[in-house]
């Protein structure tokens, strides 16, 4: 159902007043050209100090918090690998009663942090039953495609054709022969208010879509591509050209879901073609050209299908997106095939 | 005043967790604990409970979200039973190494398979070693006095572990008893508001759970391990102040019979009454037999459980689990190694029985009696009722 969401506790932050307190202070022990600590970082300074953080296990809880040290700054809480959504559940709950008796007086964010294996296997049933119980938290998956802290298994968010530990290239395989599960997609099928995709490559863009996330009432999702040097096959000085690159390309569109209304956040005027994206990372260098054509196919059919969903969900898209009428070329693209 | 009401078990326990004004609830629906959390659900619904109630989307999920919910400082109750405790089961540790005081009841049932709604120990007995604190009630009256003084042992700050309450499935749970309710007021001054130690306040930034490198996992362990043998003497203590308040004789083990008795029985849990009526009639037919009942299973009693047993020259330790591939039950194992080495240590006999809700009367107790006498049970075990033509 399509529903008016009120946004009016947004507060939006421009170039001039970035937040500058990272939540997440430097000295962890994430690898180099981590793309998924800085976009956890970007997450926290939206949110500010008032801020609880569930994290699942997974690279992020295991690189900010080898006892006695902790990068974080803010109360933090870890459990397991499937279940911060259900953590974030609990404190929520609690917040809820304690201040019902004037145990607690401000209201705190609480944000639950994710990886892609956590979030689309292992915890997807936390977090389906999380939002459909309507807890007021932020969940937010740090997706970099694979189990990357056990040594780069695959997940059900490995994209088509990626090799992994688990779904390595062979004479037989091609690697990950299933398409990528579309998590952002799902999340905004349980009706949660507030859903978008992001990029630490787009940092503005990505923090004030957690400062939406945290003012709507329930639950809200985001999905981060975060990019992963070392299980990717890429030097870490790349890590931002590649999140950039993933947008540029189509391959990871940046959108949000706001009462069920689809929105392009950012439009590529001219896509890059997905072998630009393909060929920089060590994870596809088997494909042959016959097999990236397919991924540009189906890169094509999924921004395809996001816009059809745009136009479905938005009666004058128009006439509403008039300054940035500049989606024609991707649907002309998304046409070709 | 202090009401005397029949009501079904499970209803008095939600009563207990309404008494003690948990501030979150997390529950999923299994049988038999279910009576327990929908009465609840209806508290809350009413507005006679001030409470979240999280009806979460699994067990993994209720234990996850009460640690969630106990580590922001709330106080928080939970309940299941069999497959839901075999499906916290990871979380159980977590809770307990977190130093989170959840109470949770344990409705006790057979795990599967086959799959079986009925009553024995086997789903706790598989969770003997998560270091919470272990309780096992006998009936309705206990089982609402000890699901309060759960929450006050729990909570202190001496302890800081999450306390289980285990009650026998159906047996026990579904039994309609009278039970006197104490007043509000005087439950108030025995367990006053929750007051967290450490939480996750955002003035006072804390690292919950982080991660224990080989340096410190075996301390963080010992600690943990210690604040449970520790809690002995809090729990000793919170008996004594139920006792006093509610005019109880509760005790850690508990003995009934004859004094010094050349026989006992040891039971946990609701058998322990059956068994009763049959040590009285076992007297009064002259034996010399008597009678040794475990309250607290974890930490384990050593020095009461030795002191309730002076004298005696046999124990016949009834189990209600099968330790597959063991010399004998769990119950049976522990008091074993805890005789082991003792001079005057009493004979041990391990009787199986009441498995998957078999049912185990009087007269079964008595010949259990008559056969460990005559010395025709298994030195390891025996499996009572067992149908060898089956």
């Amino acid at each position: 159902m399509l529903r008016d969401i009120d946004l009016s506790g947004f507060e939006k932050i421009t170039a001039k007043d970035l937040p500058t307190e990272c939540m997440v202070s430097s000295g962890h022990r994430a690898c180099q050209g981590c793309g998924e600590v800085l976009a956890m970082g970007m997450v926290t300074k939206a949110a500010g100090p008032n801020t609880i953080v569930a994290n699942a296990t997974g690279c992020m809880e295991i690189i900010s918090s080898p006892f006695p040290e902790t990068a974080w700054k803010i109360p933090w809480i870890h459990v397991a690998f499937e279940n911060a959504a259900a953590v974030a559940s609990g404190v929520e709950a609690a917040v809820k009663a304690l201040m019902r008796r004037g145990a607690l007086k401000d209201r705190p964010h609480i944000i639950a942090f994710g990886g892609d294996g956590s979030t689309a296997d292992i915890g997807f049933g936390a977090l389906s039953g999380a939002f459909e119980r309507g807890h007021k938290f932020l969940y937010v998956c740090l997706d970099n495609e694979a189990y990357m802290n056990t040594g780069i298994q695959r997940s059900s968010s490995t994209p088509y054709g990626a090799s992994t530990t688990t779904s390595p290239a062979g004479k037989k395989s091609i690697g990950q022969h299933t398409q990528k599960k579309n998590l952002p997609l799902i999340a905004a099928a349980h009706g949660i208010p507030y859903v978008a995709t992001a990029s630490p490559a787009f940092y503005l863009d990505l923090m004030n879509k957690v400062r939406k996330a945290l003012s709507v009432d329930g639950p809200s999702y985001i999905h981060i591509y975060a990019p992963c040097p070392t299980g990717w096959g890429m030097p870490g000085s790349k890590s931002i050209e590649i999140a950039k690159l993933a947008v540029q390309t189509n391959v990871f569109p940046l959108y949000e879901v706001v009462g069920g209304r689809f929105a392009l956040t950012k439009k590529v005027a001219k896509p890059q073609p997905v072998t630009d994206y393909l060929k920089a990372q060590r994870r596809f260098r088997h494909l042959s050209d016959k097999e990236a054509a397919f991924i540009q196919q189906t890169v094509d059919g999924n921004l395809d299908y996001l816009q059809r969903l745009v136009a479905a969900t938005n009666p004058e898209p128009a006439k509403a997106k008039k300054p940035k009428a500049k989606a024609a070329p991707a649907k002309k693209a998304a046409k070709k095939k | 005043m202090p009401k005397r009401i029949g009501i079904e078990v499970s209803l008095a326990v939600a009563d207990a967790v309404k008494m003690a004004k948990a501030d979150v609830i997390s529950a999923y629906p299994i049988t038999p604990q279910t009576h327990i959390v929908e009465e609840l659900s209806t508290y809350v619904a009413n507005g006679e409970l001030d409470a979240e109630f999280v009806p979460v989307e699994s067990e993994h999920s209720a234990m996850s979200a009460a640690v969630g919910a106990s580590a922001a400082g709330a106080r928080v109750y939970t309940a299941t039973s069999a497959q839901g405790l075999a499906l916290m089961h990871e979380i159980l540790f977590i809770a307990s190494a977190m130093r989170l005081p959840i109470v949770m009841t344990v409705a006790n049932r057979s795990l599967s398979g086959p799959i079986s709604i009925w009553n024995d120990h086997s789903d706790i007995m598989t969770e003997r070693d998560i270091n919470w604190i272990q309780l096992f009630v006998e009936d309705g009256q206990e089982s609402l006095e000890l699901t309060l003084a759960a929450f006050k042992i729990a909570e202190d700050k001496r302890v800081l572990l999450p306390t289980c309450v285990n009650m026998d499935g159906f047996m026990l749970t579904h039994m309609i008893e009278p039970i006197v309710f104490p007043d509000q007021a005087v439950v108030d001054k025995f367990l006053p508001t929750y007051k967290p130690l450490l939480t996750l306040d955002p003035k006072k930034p804390a690292t919950l759970g982080p991660v224990g490198v080989p340096e410190v996992y075996l301390e963080a362990k010992k600690q943990c391990e210690q604040a449970l043998l520790d809690s002995l003497d809090v729990v000793k203590e919170v008996l004594a102040e139920v006792n006093k308040t509610f005019g109880r004789k509760y005790d850690l083990v508990e003995t009934n019979g004859r004094k010094k008795a050349e026989t006992l029985f040891v039971t946990m849990g609701s058998l322990g009454e059956t068994c009763w009526s049959a040590v009285d009639n076992l007297i009064a037919q002259g034996q010399d037999v008597g009678q040794a009942r475990i309250r607290l299973w974890r930490p384990f009693p050593v020095k009461e459980f030795i002191k309730a047993c002076k004298g005696a020259e046999r124990l016949i330790v009834i189990d209600r689990a099968i330790s597959p591939g063991s010399v004998c039950g769990p119950v049976a194992q522990e008091i074993k190694s805890v005789f082991y080495g003792l001079k005057d240590a009493p004979e041990i006999v391990n009787i199986i029985a009441g498995i998957g809700g078999r049912d185990v009367p009087v007269a079964d107790f008595e010949e259990m009696y008559r056969l460990a006498k005559k010395r025709k049970l298994a030195k390891t075990y025996t499996l009572w009722g067992l149908n060898s033509n089956a």
